[in-house]
């Protein structure tokens, strides 16, 4: 087990650099100076050259890259051009941040994906069924920004009892786990829970038909299993489909969360990248991106591991 | 019952050796049909006289006793309303403790959908099931939910023709047998764990204590299927239904499996069920054939009995169409010409009327009775004089 969790460690590394390659490339020929944000527009070329050496973009891209990973290795991935603070922090805090909207949403989704999933796959073809589906597909299909602000509408303006923008009374630096924090937490965590739950939902019913119609089922019939004990058996025998599926939604969520992070104000990377994007800050924007692409690389080795720990046909070598 | 799992029961002898004493026997078999005007008295093949055997131990003490299995005009139907498939249609079984007896027929003849009826394993929202099967004292159709969860497993239990499919795959295999003995009794899991090992002894999984510790597709089809044996056996059950359980296997593996069942009825008294379209397999097991044609048993009596003299003409044709040691080389292989009837729209007369060479026009309008030919046979069908009659005039040509 431990040689093999080595292994899957060391598979990792070459994507790890590839992905580290391609957000570098990505950013760089992207049209757009980056200095043109914080210059004046009457600035003079001497003070041009001069920032370009400061922040080395007058060096080739090779000897860049290299010198990016190098720092990043050791943890420091560069000053913020727009704010003049180190990059690790900003993105730190909002990868903190990220990760607690993120976490939570797909808990929610994974609770009621796998609930309307069950529910639907043991009741095929039955009114259940189509109502736990129609909710998947409308869940998966509605757009998650108006979402978002429908229930800002209904919550925030109409009923007034939950927050609409914001991650708590101190700011983003100073999270705690009370009612005065997490009712900011709500709203935006409800309005992205409901892609992973659409998703979960589908991918639980399709594997629960799927399982049900097995011989083994009627195996644990004939042996005299009750209903509850053959329930365990498909839930062990999902389980390792289900939980991949979790772990790629919030690979996504993790990255792909701008529009609700704008809408909610949520300090996380969405917002982040958002205004590293406007801002040209091009060091913020690499290493928010290469940190979210090694969290979704990292997860997926968890997602391996554990879908490996979970079923025994998927070989270990 | 008898404790199934004492250590002082008799070992027996190894399996290669055994394998070989079956080979013979298989082949008198087949030359055996090939001579069917032999009398019926004459204790030829080794498969009869084993078969002689067991009902000599049992009948005297066992007769007077009801029977363990009573299913009585058992019908089953599939998809009611729309369009009703009347995939049992009328089966009467009598199975004594410790008697075995072979379900014989092609694909949707209806052989295992009775056998699944006996453990009510169809789908109860698609399925009507009409009749009686009485098992044990258990009046099956009638159980609720719960006392049929009971009675399964431990008053009947199942082995099926695919372990690798039977078994859940994420479960080891003794995981599974302790899960099954837990289910029923009370009992620690380090005790039940101990008898599963002894099952696997039993079953004679070679390196058992490792073997309990692997998943299905860990082991190869024989033993899958011997770890199949001691899950069915694992709760003690009177009576053993086998659904096709060498269907899967290839041959060598085949004759162990089916050597294997035959000492675990003896020595556990158990009564078997053995759902097959193998003949070959089936004569290794059965005292008894019970051939099934649309979903009704045509022809029904001692192994021997059936094999040499059968009286039905569905069963006359499926003697001729195996292949066996007598037949020439170069000669075509006897088949059965048309195909079976559909199970939706089925005739008011004799199902195999269409494909039979002995048919008159009375066996297209009404359905044959049973006709008792001995104490122990009986076929329905209207011409089991001219089948008996037909069979020397149909023999050469598969000689």
């Amino acid at each position: 087990m431990f040689l093999y969790l080595l292994r899957r460690v060391i598979y990792t590394l070459p994507i790890m650099l590839g992905v580290a390659f391609l957000c570098f490339l990505l950013v760089h020929i992207s049209p757009g100076d980056p200095l043109v944000s914080i210059l004046p527009p009457d600035a003079s070329i001497e003070l041009q050259r001069q920032l370009m050496t400061l922040y080395g973009f007058d060096r080739s891209y090779f000897e860049q890259f290299v010198s990016w990973i190098w720092r990043a290795l050791q943890g420091d991935l560069g000053t913020s051009i727009a704010t003049g603070r180190p990059v690790a922090d900003e993105v730190f805090r909002a990868v903190g941040n990220t990760l607690m909207l993120a976490g939570v949403a797909t808990l929610i989704g994974f609770f009621f994906g796998s609930l309307f999933g069950f529910v639907a796959g043991y009741f095929r073809d039955s009114w259940v069924d189509r109502a736990a589906s129609a909710l998947s597909v409308l869940g998966v299909s509605v757009p998650h920004y108006w979402l978002g602000m429908v229930l800002v509408i209904i919550f925030s303006s109409w009923l007034m009892i939950l927050p609409a923008t914001g991650a708590g009374p101190g700011g983003s630096g100073a999270w705690v786990w009370d009612w005065a924090h997490v009712q900011y937490l709500i709203l935006p965590a409800v309005t992205m829970s409901v892609i992973p739950m659409g998703i979960i939902a589908r991918t639980v019913r399709a594997l629960v038909a799927d399982i049900l119609a097995q011989e083994f089922v009627v195996g644990l019939k004939a042996k005299g299993m009750t209903d509850v004990g053959i329930f365990l058996h498909v839930v062990k025998n999902a389980a390792p489909t289900a939980l991949a599926v979790m772990g790629l939604q919030l690979g996504y969520l993790l990255g792909g969360s701008i529009l609700i992070e704008t809408v909610f104000s949520w300090p996380g990377t969405g917002f982040l990248l958002n205004s590293a994007i406007f801002q040209r800050d091009l060091p913020l924007l690499q290493g928010t991106i290469l940190v979210l692409a090694m969290f979704f690389v990292l997860l997926n080795l968890l997602v391996d591991v554990l879908q490996t720990t979970l079923d025994p046909r998927i070989q270990r070598s | 019952m008898t404790d199934a799992h004492t250590p002082a029961a008799p070992k027996c002898p190894p399996s290669p050796a055994a394998a070989e004493a079956a080979g013979p026997s298989a082949s008198a078999v087949g030359s055996a049909t090939s001579t069917a005007t032999t009398p019926v008295t004459e204790p030829a093949a080794g498969f009869a006289t084993a078969a002689t055997k067991v009902s000599d131990a049992h009948s005297p003490a066992l007769a007077s006793e009801p029977p363990i299995v009573s299913v009585r005009d058992l019908t089953v139907t599939f998809n009611p309303g729309k369009r009703p498939i009347k995939a049992v249609n009328g089966v009467d079984l009598v199975v004594r403790r410790g008697e075995s007896i072979a379900l014989i027929g092609e694909s949707g003849s209806g052989k295992s959908v009775t056998l699944r009826s006996l453990l009510r394993l169809h789908s109860e929202r698609r399925t009507v099931i009409g009749g009686q099967i009485d098992i044990a004292g258990h009046a099956v159709l009638s159980l609720s939910n719960r006392a049929l969860a009971d009675y399964r497993g431990r008053v009947a239990s199942m082995i099926f023709q695919e372990p690798l499919l039977a078994l859940d795959p994420v479960y080891t295999v003794g995981a599974q047998i302790i899960e099954s003995i837990r289910r029923h009794e009370k009992i620690s899991v380090a005790d039940a764990r101990k008898r599963a090992l002894e099952l696997f002894e039993r079953v004679r999984i070679p390196s058992p204590e490792r073997r309990l510790d692997a998943y299905p597709h860990e082991m190869s089809g024989g033993m899958r299927q011997r770890a199949m044996i001691a899950l069915a056996l694992a709760c003690r059950p009177q009576v053993l239904l086998a659904d096709e359980p060498t269907t899967a296997l290839d041959a060598t593996v085949q004759i162990q499996i089916l050597l294997l069942l035959r000492e675990l009825q003896r020595e556990l008294g158990l009564a078997i069920i053995f759902v097959t379209h193998d003949m070959g397999a089936a004569v290794e097991v059965a005292e008894r054939f019970a051939v099934m044609y649309a979903g009704r048993i045509v022809e029904e009596g001692p192994t021997r009995e059936v094999m040499h003299n059968p009286r039905h003409p569905y069963t006359l044709a499926l003697m001729q169409s195996r292949a066996h040691g007598a037949m020439a080389k170069g000669a075509r292989l006897a088949s059965i010409a048309g195909s079976p009837p559909d199970l939706a729209a089925l005739p008011p007369g004799c199902a195999f009327a269409g494909r039979c060479v002995f048919a008159e026009p009375r066996c297209h309008e009404i359905q044959p009775d049973a006709v008792q030919l001995s104490e122990l046979h009986r076929a329905r069908c209207i011409r089991t004089d001219a089948t008996a009659a037909g069979m020397p005039r149909i023999e050469p040509a598969t000689v």
